[in-house]
This record gives C-alpha cells, structure tokens and sequence, in this order.
C-alpha cells in the first residue's frame, strides 16, 4: 500500500486538492490516501507527497489534468516529473525556516491525535500537569513570548496578571478573529494543527486557574470551525480536555463561539462583547481584560499563535525558546507573504529576519516580475515600506522606531504599478467600513478621510488630511482609529508624488 | 425663582475605603479610589469638556473631548475612562488639548445641522472657528424625524452617537429597547429592531431624553411651549415610590417634570406616568367651580364656594338630626396630601362626632397594616428602596413592580444584573420572571387564593431542613409564639408535597426557593396587592413576616418585608388617622390616653367607639340606617368590589359629597361636587411605601380658587368645629403634636433634609430608613400561626375559570388621570388575557369579545391569547369604567381587615357580539347624570 498526502487546508481545496485527490484515488493502484495539513507553500498547492523508502517526495501544484502524466513517471515511487519538487524535508523554502509552532503543520493528518502524540504534541501539556501555576507561568515569561496578534504583549505577565486576580471563574479566550489583510497563519494552524492549539490554551487554563476556553473564530473560516470541533470532540474522548484531565485532578473545556463578520471583533475588548453576545464594541480600558474580562471575570486573551506557541515552551522549556530571535523579540514569528508576489506561503523565521529575505529569497519577487515598490507590513494598519527599509531586521524594537509595526506577521507585496494615494484612501475606506463607529475619531474621521483623497488637489487638503492623521492617531479609542494614519502618513512621507492631482 | 440645573460629575460615584491624592492644573484634591480624572475634576469645580459622560451611567469613553494630559503618561488618556492613582499630576488643559478637542469638535459639525443647538454652543465654547470639512460630505442631515412616541421625538441629524440614550435604557431604566445599529459612519440609535420608538420595547421612561446631550431627543411640549425658566421640587402624585421632580416652569405653565437627582426614592430616574403623564392636571375635563343639585337626575347648578360648603353642612346636618349622629360619614383619599387627609378625618371625628371613617386602603393594603403591626409592631414596610442593593435574593410576591412601580423596578433590576437571584410568586409570567438580562431562578405560579399555602410551605422547608436563624429567633423573637408556629409549620399537612395539590407548584421548585431565600445572603420579600387582596390576605401578610423572621432578614439592609404601595401617598393616609379604629399614628379610638390628647388639643369630645368600614358603609346605606357621605379623591363606583352593589349603595344616600378633580364613576350619584386640586397646586407632604414623607409644592395657584384642606376646615367650621390653619405647615405641626412617630416632622425640617422617614423621634431626628435595627418596635418578634383556609370563591363548573386582576404600566388605576392623557396609545382599552388552552376549548381567537360571567354579573371585554397565563386563570386590568372588571368580582373579604377579594372570582367566559347589559346602561346612565346646566 502506498501512502499519499494530499492537503485538505482551504487554499489547497480552493486550488483543488480535494478533485486530485479523487483522481489519485482511481488510480488502479493499493493507494492509501492521507489528507494532511498544508506546509504553507501555498505557490505550490495542491502540494502531493508520495511516502518512499528515502522520505516524502513532493509534487506541486498539481491538477487533476496532471495525475494520469504523474502516475505514467512513476510519482507513485517517488519518480522524476516536472512537477517534482524532491524530498519535501529538502524543499529549500521549507528547510530554512525555524519550525516551531508549525512543525507539524503538513507532516500529519490534523485531525489524528495518535499523529499528534507521534509528534511530541501533548508533551508540554503532561509537564504542565505536574507544574504549579507560578511555574509555568515562569516558564512562558521565560521564554519572551510576546503576543503573535500584533500589540507584542508579553504573554507571561498577562498570565500572571491573571494568575494573580482572584476569582471563582476565569477564561481562557483565543483571538482567533484573524481579520487581517494578507495574514492566514492562524487559519493553518487551526486547519493543520488543531490538537496544538487545545493543547495550549489548556495549559494556559490550567497555569492561570481557568476551567473554560472559548475560541473566538471568525465566521469566514468554516473548515477551522470543523477541524476544531472535531478535534475538541476527539481530544474529550481522550481525556486531554473536560473533567478530571488525563487523572490529574484538573479540568478544562473548550468551546468556538463564531464571529459576525467584523474586523473590529479582533481586538480584544470588541472581541469579549461580542463573545458576551453584545454588539462589537470595543471597551475603554482599565479595567484591564486580565482583571475585568469575559462576562466580568479575569481572562487571559491570546492569539492563536501565541497560544500554539506554549506547548513547545513548555515541552522544550522557555530556554530553548528563547535562544531563537533577537534582541527583545525572542523566538519565531509566522511570516505571511501575499500580494504581488510569486511565491507566496508562510514562513515560521525567528525575529531578525529582514524583508528583502523574506520577498526576494522567500518570496522570488513580484508575481508580475515588475520591480517592487513597497510591501504593506502588519496588515491593513501597518505602514508601507519604501524598499530602503527592506534590510532592517524583523524585530518588535527595530520596526517601532521606525514608526512601522510588524502586526500579525503579514507582508502584501506591491509592484511599481501601485498608485499609494489609492492605498492611502484604502486604509480610510478600510476604517470607515469596519469601525464599530464608538468613537469619533474614527467613525467621522475614517470617512472625512475618504472624502479628503477623493478630491486629491483641493486647497489645504493634504494640510488637513496630516492634521487628520494626527488627531485619529491621539485621540482614538483602540488601535483601529489610532493605526489608520500610519499607512496613510507613510505613504504620504514617501510617494507625495503620488498625492498630486492627476 | 431660577431653573435648577442639576450637576453632573461625569462618572458615578465610586465607594472605596481608600482615598487618593492628585493634582489637577495645580489644585489638590482627594477622592476615594477607583474615581475617574473627570470626576475628581469636577469636584474641585474644573470642567474637562464632555459629551458623552454622565454620572447616571458606566464610563464609555466615546467622545474623546475630554482627553487631557498626565505626567509620566504616554498620548492623551480619556479622563472618564482613566482612574485616578496617587500622585497623579493631570492637565486639563494645553494647546495639544485644545487642538484635539476642536478637531473633534469640527468632525462633529461636519455631520450637524446648522442651527441653534447645544452642540453648536459647545463648538463656539471650545474656539471653533471653521468647519474645513464643509457640509458637503457624507452625513446625516436629512434624517427623518421619529415623531412616533406621543411626548418626545428623536432627531438622527442632532444625533452624536454618544449612545447615552442606549445606556441610560440599559444601566438606569434596565429595559434594553435601544441599540446602536450598524457600524461606522452608518451607526444608528435603533428603538427595538429598526422600529419606531412607539413600536418597540421602550417605556417612555424619558430616561433616555433626559440623558441626550445634543437633544436629539427632545420633549415635543418644550417645542410647543417654549424652555423652561424656573423649577419647583415636588413629589410625583401617582405610585406609591414617591419620585422626587422638577416641575420645570415657563411662568405659570409646566413646560415639563423632570425627575430630580437628590428625590431619595427615585435618584434622578422617573417612569412615564410621572415625567409625562401629568396633563390630566390641565385637561379639560377639570371642574373648577363648585356645583350642587337637590338629585341626581338633575341637571348641576354651578355655585359660589360659600353656598356650597353651606348648602354641604346644612344638609349634613340636618341629616344627622333626622336619622343620628353615626349615620353620615366619610373617605379620605391616598391621593391627597397628608395635611388634607388629616382635616378630613379630623372633620368627621371632630364636626361628624362619630369615627365613620376610612380610606382607600381598606381596598389594597390594609392587610399590611394589620399583618405587620401585629408580628413586628409597625403599620408599615420596613426598608428605605436602597435596601435592595445589598439584597442577595430578592422575592416577589403577588407584586409587578416593572408595571406598577416602575421607577423601583429599575433599581432591583439593576441589583438583579449584578447578580442578585429572583424568586417571583405570581399566577402570571411577570415581565420579572423573564425579560431582558433578567430571569427569575423559580417562578412559582400557583393558582390565585393559595398564597398562604405557598407561604407555609416555604417555611415548612426552612423549619425542617434547619435552615432558620436560630440566633436570631432566641435574641429578637418571642420563644413560646415561635414554638407554637414552629410546631405548626413543621406539620406535614403543610408540606410542599402536600400543598402541591393546592397551589399546583412543583414541590421540588418550592423547596428549592425556600433553600435558596434562606441560605443566599440577605433576603428581601417585596409584595403587593397579589398578597393582599385575598380573604387570607391578613394571614399571607403575617406569613411572609414569620418567614422573614424565621430567616433572620429584618433590622438591617438588604433584608425586609416590604409591601409597594399602589398610590401615591396610602401610607400617608393610614398614617394619618383614616382607620374608623384608629387616630392618627394607628393609636386605637378606644384608648382613653390617646383619645384625651386629641380631644384636648381639638378641644372637642370624640366618640370612642370605632365607625363603620368601607364596605360597612355601603351595606348599611342599602339597609338605611347610612345617609351620607363626604368621599375625597376616590372613585368607589369604580375601584371598588361588586359595582351593583355599591351603586345601590350611592344610589341609596340623601347626600353624597364628591371632591375630585372630574366628574368621576362616583360622582354620578352625588348632591355636592367639590372641585379638588392637582398635585401641581397643593402644599403640603405625601409618604411613599418607604415611610418617606416628602413635600408637595404648588406650581401654581389653586384653579378651583380654593386649597383642598380649606374647603374640608370650612365644611367642619360651618358645622361648628374649630378647625382654622393659616398655612398648610401648620396642619403638619398639629400632626407632629400628636402623633410620636412624627414628633420632629415640619415643613422646615423636610426643606432642610430634602425628605424624612419616620419614625422621625428625639432618636431619630433624621428619621429611620431601616426598621427594628435593635429590636422589635413590638418589643419581641411575634410568630402567629397561619393555617391555610382555601377562599369560598372556587372554580366550580359553571364557573371554571379563575378571574385575577392587575394593572398595567401605562394606565393607572380606575385611569381618572391616565385616562386624560396621550398615554391611551399605549392601552386604550382593558384586555382580557387567557392561555392558549382555554381559548382552543371556547374557540376564542384573538380579538374576539368575550362574555365574562361570575355569581355577580357580567361584562364584556376583548380577549388575548397569552401564554403568560396559566391553564385555568384569567387576568384583566381595571383602568376603564366602561370595562366593568368589578361588576363580577365578589364582596368576599379578608377576614381581619375587610379588603376585597379582588384577585379571586371564579368565572366563565364565551365569545360574544355585544356589550354586557350593564354596560349599555352605564353608557346612557353615564351621561344622564352628568350634565351641568348652562
């Protein structure tokens, strides 16, 4: 019997893994078929892997029009064909990133927890099982974790924070309303690792004292729902999660509550109304969520990375985690690269990195072949880069002196042909659309904003869209109105050429 | 005279032990901690700038222009959002804040209307030049106004999507009718699910108007008359919460009333009934002149007041000769002011010379009365309203405060949001048992007449699961009455399991309520006429305070047993003397010593023997033994039991005297009409159901041309007693003579405290919030033995339906004010409501008119199918004369106290195409007996 990957992750299905796989499966062959998770080449999907005696040997992308010329090159044993990428563990792309969050993500069937066990998934958990609170509380601030969603927040203090509040109920909330333009790495992991992603937030439940986890997710991402119901349902029978945890006296549960289609939902406070049932809107703080949360009680909120992240700190400890990246940003971030480019996927780098790598050796530049003009880094609020700023390094520190953002790790890559006065009136057009529309700043200010670059040339306009800039930035509520100048002033800053009336 | 403009400190008060030093613009101040920078600012008299920050509700942090600037402090933090922490140096103001404030500012008024508006002030406040934005862009300009609502209107153009109105709907009125829909720029306030505002949930509380910066929502008669000039603190004249308002005044013409902050009782919050539904007072209808006629049937003559009050005091007297002393009598009215009820029932004492009198009470609370003083020792509720926020469980009985007292309902709602649990006793599903953010954690629905089963039962499972406060029965409560109850509740007959059959209620659930009041915390019981108006309602009162007892829930907050009262000022008028047994301050008539201080302050002898009851009247003026009558703001005709038999009571007096503000039900059978005065014009005091005595002040002069207390002392003087005041404060002396509990009470003292809950003694010169903090007034705690005695008034065949009655939030008792307002959008008719099950089984769809028949009579109504109800029991309101609800309630009784059994009538009811024979004579009746000659 020849076992056979083929991914069942939304871009590979959008791309048609799942018709491949129908065609590889009549094949007159004993073929088992695996539907694993993605590795996150997604410039090469449907990506299928043949099991041979020498490794994984890869094919992509593949159509349905290519398996009956794949099978006459003898795929099935790993055969030459153009499509052949070699051994997947050889794939250049792969094989140079720092794996540790997503290292499973495209090696297993996401949905088989013995794959998972096989893995050393459940390892941290089983430590955490036996550490106090404080204990593994140490552990993640050891390792410099900070929060993957984008505002960098050391994860150890904000379960302490936690920790330390009293309360007869806490939470566990997962940020899962990944809403970012260009960004999907959570939606991978969800769709290729879910075990991975219970696995941390129970042991955050259990680090902090909370016996319920609600994963957040947004409404746009149905097979994440699907996979993390399963998985939940699968990880209960087996006593990872519910009562009494693998006899430890410990209890915890999760349940994915499904959001409405709002981007404002994804920050944290908007995400805890809206989880509550209410409208999104986002709460003035203090109180701090960690003190105040979900239905008033304390509650860690994290990102999904953030929290797939923990298993690995606390199977390899926080030492091991923290001796990738640099400076102040410690261990690795999943990299998104989208847009105008020609090779695009998800690349887990520790911090340090910089954006020339990422684009040109990653990435193979535009998808266009036309020169690039800038890349738009940390979603639909991050700053464009002009191409100078390529070579600084992937860092919290480094980006923020430069009054950049490194976000939730996504890079949408754009050519000469871009003109950066649309891109500018987008990030309005963006805030006034999805504001929850609480504050002024925002709610008028987003659409004045509009008003003002669709009447590019008028007297005083580019005075008062700067002044605009500056009055969303310093007087917003939340990061929503007070981020959407940042692509705007930076495109202003570099292409004013751009702003002139055509 | 100036308009009171009330402050506002942005943020509610916050209680902490410990204080906080800061420093704002180089001023010291110090406030407990967990206080926002605004409110501390605002203390010391610096206004940060703000729109959408209001001390009646939680911080939200929307408008942004009261950022402000903090030492040590990256960016500009909200100073309503932002807590105040030792040390902290804040700036309030700097060319950064006032640069980002006119930014705001500007972004405002490109979406705003040009024209006058506090907006626009606040913009020329704040040194806004120019808008650079111009109007041109996208906006909201051309919003449509919702005019639906019959008092306010709501204007999305003026609106600035602060969403105070949302939160005021949701944090002070606990409604949740308002939302903001869509998002961004396309935000909207929405009443209901993009409903008109009269379409959806709201209550027209006016909360929300109150609440609006920008007056987006506005009163409609504020545009029609023009902005107020001056206030005048006064007290609400319908529920018994005593709401504290500002009648807001152009001249002599309330423009509108607006619920006070300092009003302990209502803290700034109000209910449709009183901040809009006061137009009664100037309706139409009014009758300003005195009239009189030799009998009914002939047309009014108007008269001067001296020729009325003479011609009253003639006739009385000349009745009195013929037919004795005890055969004229009287009722003082809940309604009026203390001062008033007090010459009333000292003109009959005193002039009458007999004790025939008594009060509307007699038909709602009087049970409280009795049941209270005989287990506690005081006539009255034992709590001040703000108990309820340290109460953990919170039981209801027989009460729908959400409708009848609504301004209350908002407070223990918001006690239930904070998680307080909820026990309702009810036949019905009361909008408490579920509504928005609300659930009631058991609702026992037992069949109306069975309280008192349901009362023994839940002491039954405190007795014998030991979940009583033993401590507290051996310290405050008599052994050998606790053992006797004791001994009687522990009796299996008195089991849930046993009274299931009964009341119909799980007896799981009743056990579970009973752990559940007497184990969670402070327990509070808060009851109305569900409790009362039952031939066991005495016995039901006293079960309830033997249950309170038994748990240890009365002497401090939190606990009590709490009776609403249904009118404005019924603790008042029992209080003053009403009871045919008892003087003022509920002393008996047969004690000497108390008797002798009247008579010596009066200077007149008094008969010692008690008079007659309401319905002791009534039966004796049919037998022809009771001539005449003196009846003060009540409408007997209509609110009380068996109409045919007390319109034949009327019918049967020489000379009946009405003092009302209209030609009510009651007046059809009367010799004298007495024009009486609104609440807008009296002077005097009203007592709430907290004991709360509170003033009444007049806007503007009497339009009848006499005060209500002058005419009662003219009628008494015209027949020979000596009853002279110069003011209205000198009635409230006399009363403080002579009546304990009231010793330091004066108008002075009232305008010094704002309000004074007696017991107002040497010991409590502030007065008493809280009864039997130490102790009993009793002295001990009394447990007296309440069997069960099912009520005569059963389902049977012929009449297999149970008939329970109520009112509802809009309409107000028998409607004579409500009536006379634009409140009849709300409910213009009295509906009959029956569950689903009964309706199938007499092909009752809704809408149809239905007959209903009791042993007494019938009358007609329109039916609603409503699963509120219970199988077997039907509901009406009373509010419409024409509805008839009385003609078939019976003149069952409580045992000790007479008050009608109202809530139990067995009945039938069939569809219908025509009006009861009553009701078509009621119509021609109706308007025979009321025409005035020209």
């Amino acid at each position: 019997m020849i076992n056979i990957y083929v991914p069942r992750d939304t871009a590979s299905l959008s791309m048609g893994a799942d018709e491949v796989a129908a065609a590889i499966a009549k094949l007159p062959e004993d073929i088992n078929i695996i539907r694993n998770g993605t590795w996150g080449m997604t410039y090469l999907e449907p990506l299928v892997e043949v099991e041979t005696n020498q490794g994984r040997v890869a094919y992509g992308p593949v159509t349905v029009s290519d398996v009956q010329s794949l099978y006459d090159s003898g795929f099935l044993s790993g055969g030459d064909h153009a499509l052949c990428q070699g051994l997947t563990s050889e794939i250049e792309y792969l094989k140079n990133q720092d794996r540790l969050t997503f290292a499973r993500c495209g090696l297993t069937d996401p949905l088989s927890i013995s794959d998972y066990k096989k893995n050393d998934g459940f390892v941290g958990l089983s430590k955490a099982l036996k550490l106090s609170g404080n204990d593994i509380v140490d552990e993640v601030t050891t390792s410099g974790l900070r929060g993957r969603g984008g505002a960098a927040f050391p994860t150890g203090i904000k379960w302490n924070t936690v920790l330390a509040t009293e309360g007869a109920q806490k939470y566990i909330c997962c940020n899962a309303d990944e809403g970012d333009s260009g960004t999907f790495s959570d939606r991978i992991l969800m769709e290729c690792d879910p075990f991975c992603l219970i696995e941390g937030m129970t042991i955050a439940g259990i680090a902090v004292g909370a016996t319920k986890g609600y994963i957040y997710l947004r409404s746009e991402y149905p097979l994440c729902k699907e996979n993390l119901n399963e998985a939940i349902k699968i990880a209960r029978s087996e006593k990872y999660l519910g009562d009494d945890i693998q006899g430890s006296g410990k209890s915890f549960d999760i349940e994915v509550r499904i959001g409405a289609g709002s981007y404002v939902c994804g920050e944290e406070t908007a995400m805890l109304e809206s989880l509550e049932g209410k409208r999104g809107m986002v709460r003035a703080k203090p109180p701090l969520p960690a003190h105040v949360g979900l239905f008033g009680k304390p509650t860690v909120i994290n990102n999904v990375i953030s929290l797939a992240s923990v298993p690995i700190i606390l199977a390899k400890g926080g030492e091991y985690y923290k001796n990738f990246g640099i400076g102040r940003s410690r261990g690795t971030i999943a990299f998104q690269i989208t847009g105008n480019i020609k090779q695009g996927g998800l690349i887990e780098k520790a911090f340090g990195v910089t954006l020339n790598e990422l684009v040109n050796d990653y990435g193979g530049g535009t998808y266009s072949g036309k020169p690039i003009k800038t890349a738009q880094v940390g979603g639909p609020l991050g700053a464009y880069l002009a191409t100078d700023d390529f070579n600084l390094p992937l860092d919290y520190e480094a980006y923020s002196e430069k009054g950049l953002v490194l976000g939730h790790g996504g890079i949408v890559v754009f050519d000469e042909t871009a003109n950066m006065s649309d891109q500018a009136k987008f990030a309005f057009e963006f805030c006034a659309i999805e504001s929850c529309g609480k504050c002024t700043p925002c709610r008028i200010g987003s659409t004045r904003g509009v008003e003002l670059l669709d009447n590019l040339g008028a007297e005083g306009n580019m005075a008062l869209t700067q002044e605009l800039c500056d009055l969303m930035d310093t007087s917003s509520l939340c990061a929503m109105g007070g981020m959407t100048p940042i692509p705007v002033k930076s495109a202003l800053k570099h292409w004013p050429q751009d702003f002139e009336k055509s | 005279m100036t308009l009171i403009i009330e402050k506002d400190y942005g943020t509610p008060e916050k209680k902490s032990d410990k204080s906080i030093d800061l420093n704002i613009d180089g001023k010291s101040v110090t406030v407990p901690e967990g206080t926002s920078i605004m409110r501390a600012a605002r203390t010391i008299d610096t206004e940060i700038p703000s729109l959408c920050a209001s001390d009646c509700m939680e911080s939200y942090g929307s408008c942004r222009l009261c950022l402000v600037e903090v030492d040590g402090v990256r960016g500009t933090p909200a100073s309503c959002t932002t807590p105040v922490a030792q040390d902290m140096q804040v700036k309030t103001t700097s060319d950064r804040l006032t640069k980002i404030r006119r930014g705001i500012m500007e972004l405002y008024i490109s979406d705003h209307p040009d024209e006058d508006s506090p907006l626009n002030d606040m913009a020329q406040l704040l040194g806004l030049k120019e808008n650079r934005y111009g109007k041109q862009g996208h906006n909201h300009l051309k919003s449509v106004i919702d005019d639906s609502n019959p008092y306010f209107s709501f204007d999305a153009s003026k609106c600035i999507l602060c969403a105070r109105c949302v939160r005021a709907c949701e944090e002070v009125q606990g409604t949740f009718a308002l939302t903001v829909d869509g998002r961004g720029f396309d935000s909207k306030i929405s009443a209901g699910t993009d409903q008109s505002f009269l379409e959806s949930d709201c209550v027209s509380c006016g909360a929300c108007v109150q609440a609006c910066p920008t007056e987006s929502l506005f009163e409609k008669r504020v545009v029609d008359v023009g902005k107020p000039d001056h206030s005048v603190i006064t007290t609400c004249a319908y529920c018994g919460v005593g709401c504290g308002f500002k009648a807001e005044m152009k001249d002599q013409e309330v423009v509108r009333m607006m619920p006070w902050k300092d009003g302990q009782a209502n803290h700034g919050h109000s209910c449709v009934k009183g901040r809009f539904s006061w137009e009664y007072a100037i309706h139409e209808d009014r009758i300003l002149n005195p009239m009189i006629r030799d009998n009914i049937t002939d047309p009014w003559k108007e008269v001067s007041w001296d020729e009325a009050i003479e011609f009253s005091a003639s006739r009385l007297k000349a009745i009195q000769k013929e037919h004795g002393i005890k055969s004229i009598g009287g009722i003082t009215s809940s309604r009026c002011t203390n001062e008033e009820v007090f010459v009333v029932q000292k003109l009959i004492r005193a002039a009458f010379q007999n004790n025939n009198v008594d009060t509307c009470a007699r038909v709602c609370h009087s049970p409280t009365g009795y049941g209270l003083r005989e287990t506690l020792g005081t006539s009255a509720g034992t709590q001040t309203f703000d108990s309820v926020m340290e109460t953990d469980v919170i039981v209801v009985i027989g009460a729908n405060p959400t409708d009848a007292h609504p301004v209350f309902a908002s407070l223990m709602k918001r006690r239930l949001r904070e998680g307080a649990k909820l026990i309702v006793i009810d036949p019905r599903k009361t909008e408490l048992v579920k509504s928005p953010h609300i659930k009631a954690n058991h609702h026992l629905p037992l069949l109306p007449g069975t309280n008192v089963a349901m009362i023994n039962a839940l002491a039954h499972v405190v007795m014998t699961e030991g979940l009583m406060d033993q401590d507290y029965i051996d310290e405050r409560c008599d052994t050998e009455a606790f053992n006797t109850w004791r001994d009687f509740v522990v009796d299996p007959i008195n089991s849930p399991e046993k009274v299931e059959q009964y009341t119909g209620v799980d007896a799981a659930e009743v056990r579970a309520s009973a752990r559940l009041y007497a184990t969670s915390g402070n327990g509070a019981i808060y009851y109305g006429l569900g409790v009362t108006e039952h031939s066991q309602g005495s016995t039901m009162v006293i079960g309830m305070a033997n249950l309170a007892m038994a748990t240890g829930n009365i002497g401090a907050m939190g606990g009590g047993v709490n009776p609403l009262r249904g009118q404005n000022n019924v603790q008042g008028s029992c209080d003053m003397g009403s009871f045919p047994n008892e003087l003022p301050g509920y002393r008996p008539v047969v004690d000497d010593v108390a008797r002798g201080a009247f008579e010596k302050d009066w200077g007149v002898e008094l008969d010692s023997v008690p008079g007659y009851q309401i319905p002791h009247m009534f039966d004796a003026a049919v037998a022809g033994k009771y001539k005449a009558m003196y009846v003060q703001g009540e409408d007997v005709a209509q609110s009380d039991p068996n109409t045919h038999h007390v319109e034949a009571a009327l019918g049967a007096l020489d000379c009946l005297i009405v003092q009302d503000l209209f030609l009510n039900e009651t007046a059809r059978f009367a010799h004298v009409f007495l024009p009486g005065t609104s609440f807008l014009e009296k002077d005097g005091t009203f007592t709430n159901a907290e004991r709360r005595i509170s003033r009444v002040r007049p806007v503007m002069d009497a339009v009848t041309g006499m005060d209500e207390w002058e005419v009662s002392c003219r009628i008494g003087r015209a027949m020979g007693a000596d009853m002279s005041y110069d003011h209205p404060s000198e009635i409230m002396d006399e009363i403080a003579r002579l009546t304990p509990t009231f010793k330091n009470v004066s108008f002075d003292r009232l305008d010094e405290l704002g309000s004074i809950q007696w017991p107002c003694t040497d010991e409590a010169p502030d007065g008493t919030p809280i009864m039997h903090v130490d102790g009993f007034v009793r002295g001990k705690g009394n447990f007296i033995v309440t069997e069960y005695v099912p009520t005569t008034e059963r389902s049977t065949r012929k009449f297999p339906l149970i008939l329970t009655t109520g009112r509802i939030l809009s309409q107000y008792n028998v409607g004579a004010q409500t009536r006379r307002t634009k409140n009849n959008v709300w409910h213009d008719k009295d509906i009959l409501d029956i569950h689903p099950h009964d309706a199938e089984n007499r092909g009752i769809i809704d809408g149809d008119k239905v007959l209903i028949q009791s042993r007494m009579g019938e009358t007609v109504l329109e039916a609603r199918i409503s699963e509120n109800m219970q199988p077997g029991v039907i509901y009406t309101t009373f509010h419409m004369p024409e509805s008839g609800a009385n003609i078939v309630t019976t003149d069952n009784s409580d045992w000790a106290t007479n008050c009608p059994e109202y809530k139990v009538t067995a009945v039938e009811v069939r569809q219908t195409n025509h009006k009861s024979d009553w009701q078509e004579e009621f119509d021609g009746f109706s308007s025979s007996t009321r025409h005035i000659a020209e």
